[in-house]
């Protein structure tokens, strides 16, 4: 008797109580067979019982059910540390991260905040201070906006080699995120025209504070309450949280409560002593918000190897800076540059796919990227951009990586 | 039977404003004003904030020293808070860790050590943020749950430990915001641009 043969005919003896049924909701599948009478009833599977059928055709499969799920080959999870936790950037395909593998970067830990009781509070510079529950933001005219979000403190490299392009860059994630535009509710309270910088407080156990100019909040802020079609993840801000096309993460508020509106920056802890860079003469850059040109080659990668033959190089590149216009990739360790294949549509300040078609002969090689941004930046080689710097590295550091082709096919990662 | 009626003609309407274009713009640019062309002066949503709910929330302290509350702390009452509160996380000295080190360490030789230090005494620009940070978010298992009092106290424990302030020093609303950071003239505004230089 083969396997599906006896899942078969097991099946319909199989007594399942509706508290199993229930209580086993988040694993199981329901399942309807059929008796030998053509009667349908329902049963329940687990998930982790499915069996492995030889031939999926001669069984009915699991009928529709109320949440989707991956497949359980596919098993790619995020890096998580004490701070952080970095999106598998080497297992996706195309632009969008989905929202469970979005990077994640807390400054102490993800609050649970109950939607009914949450409010938006802005003050300040302001002609009617007011008060803004989330039905009341959703009721407002709406945007939705496919853009990247960096941590700014986005690169790692290893002297072995032995690195993920989640490693390396894994605090970089893509959503189309939807909300209100914050000009929207800055005309509703009446901005005073003195005002020149908002402060953005998050209701997280960090109470997490950021300076921004006003001109942002104009120019293109969203309070975003959804994420790929669905409410933010509480990892990304949930029930609202201030998205800032093109700028440092941390400066794109999670779990945002209150917005006060004034004529100064407020210098707090985050502004202040921690997401600043030294960049050489003894100076510190402090208010560098946007995310300058990057890309990272995510296909082929440690700890992949690849075969002599075709091998389509992937990856993506975007800037804070406005659209991709190149991506430039070298097989040859940077002596030849060619064109990249790029993706449409290439969308402003987004993770733009590329990719390069390329016959590897079996030889010692590194291959890179770099890309090109609309104002006509490049991004630069690792010793380029520390010498701009001053020897020194930290935050916004958006160097080109290599990767080292050894002949028997391991790929490890190299500074350039 | 009125249903039938009103259903063609509200979709008559919303075709007929799709269409019609604003007179001396292009279609992308009247696709854009469009949008809010027909907004009301206010959309009558959300409500006034009291003086109340704002001031509860409203915690947050300025480098001119705007928003620190009443009171005033002495180092040698914050040195027994630290003690209780802070030194599991930030060392008995406040440079130990295993969490931030938060007083300068004079013991450090190494160029590289130093650079990366970033502590009160060397990387912090304005003495208010001290005080902001640590009523916000401080002590790290128990955020906010420090007193005014105690928060004062520890910003002149830390300022002290530090060497920017003598012991007796009184931290108030007035003096405060006058405690001069060895760090504030190093910090400079982004000098990057958009173009070709790297910066």
């Amino acid at each position: 008797m083969n396997n599906d043969t006896e899942h078969k005919s097991s099946l319909p003896e199989r007594k399942i109580s509706r508290r199993a049924l229930l209580g086993g909701a988040a694993t199981a599948a329901v399942v309807l067979v059929q008796t030998a009478s053509g009667k349908s009833f329902q049963t329940g599977l687990a998930r982790a019982e499915l069996p492995l059928i030889e031939d999926p055709t001669k069984v009915p499969g699991v009928p529709p059910g109320t949440l989707g799920t991956r497949s359980p080959f596919e098993k790619p999870v995020k890096a998580p540390s004490d701070i952080s936790s970095r999106t598998p950037l080497q297992d996706l395909f195309g632009t969008i991260t989905p929202s469970d593998l979005h990077f994640e970067r807390n400054h102490n830990g993800v609050p649970a905040i109950d939607p009914a009781k949450y409010e938006l509070v802005i003050h300040g510079m302001v002609k009617k201070p007011m008060v803004f529950t989330l039905a009341e933001l959703k009721r407002f005219p709406s945007v939705s906006r496919i853009a990247f979000l960096e941590c700014s403190g986005n690169y790692r490299g290893a002297a072995d080699g032995k690195i993920t392009p989640q490693q390396i860059c894994g605090l970089t994630s893509q959503s189309e995120w939807t909300g209100v535009k914050l000009s929207t509710l800055f005309r509703e309270v009446g901005i005073d025209p003195k005002a020149s910088w908002f402060l953005a407080e998050g209701g997280d156990a960090a109470v997490m504070t950021r300076s921004v100019p006003i001109e942002k909040g104009w120019e293109d802020a969203i309070i975003a309450y959804a994420q790929n079609g669905e409410a933010i993840r509480p990892e990304q801000g949930y029930p609202v949280r201030l998205f800032l096309p093109g700028w440092e993460g941390n400066i794109n508020v999670k779990w945002l409560r209150r917005l006060e509106i004034a004529d100064q920056p407020f210098q707090t802890r985050q502004e202040t002593s921690k997401y600043t860079e030294a960049i050489g003469g003894g100076k510190i850059r402090q208010f560098s918000f946007t995310i300058d040109a990057r890309s990272v080659i995510t296909y082929p990668s440690f700890p992949g190897k690849v075969e002599k033959g075709w091998i389509e190089i992937r990856g993506i590149a975007w800037s804070g800076r406005g659209k991709v216009v190149r991506v430039e990739v070298s097989t040859d360790a940077g002596k030849s540059w060619f064109p990249a294949a790029l993706q449409d549509p290439v969308l402003d300040k987004a993770h733009t796919a590329f990719r390069y078609l390329w016959k590897w002969d079996g030889q010692s090689t590194e291959i890179l990227s770099r890309t090109v941004d609309e104002t006509g930046y490049t991004q630069p080689f690792l010793k380029e951009l520390m010498a701009a710097r001053g020897g020194n590295m930290g935050y916004h550091f958006n160097p080109v990586t290599a990767w080292h082709i050894q002949p028997d096919g391991q790929v490890l990662f190299k500074a350039t | 039977m009125i249903k039938p009626v009103i259903v063609p003609a509200m979709v008559i309407l919303l075709f007929s404003v799709s269409f019609i274009s604003i007179p001396g713009m292009n279609y992308a640019e009247s696709r854009q004003k469009a949008d809010t062309l027909n907004w009301p002066a206010s959309f009558g949503l959300g409500r006034a904030a009291t003086v109340k709910e704002i001031a509860l929330l409203d915690t947050d302290v300025r480098p001119d020293g705007k928003g620190l509350p009443e009171g005033a702390g002495v180092s040698a009452r914050g040195k027994l808070v630290y003690a209780e509160k802070c030194s599991g996380c930030h060392g008995a000295t406040g440079v130990e860790g295993p969490n931030d080190q938060l007083v300068v360490n004079k013991t450090l030789t190494d160029p590289k050590a130093i650079a990366r230090h970033k502590t009160i005494g060397n990387y912090w620009p304005y003495a208010t943020t001290v005080f902001d940070y640590i009523k916000r978010a401080m002590p790290f298992n128990q955020p906010g749950s420090l007193t005014d009092q105690e928060v004062y106290d520890l910003t002149a424990f830390l300022l002290h430990e530090n060497g920017l302030i003598k012991p007796e020093q009184v931290i108030n609303a007035k003096t405060l915001p006058e405690v001069v950071m060895p760090a504030h003239d190093l910090f400079v505004p982004d000098d990057r641009k958009d173009g070709p230089e790297v910066r």
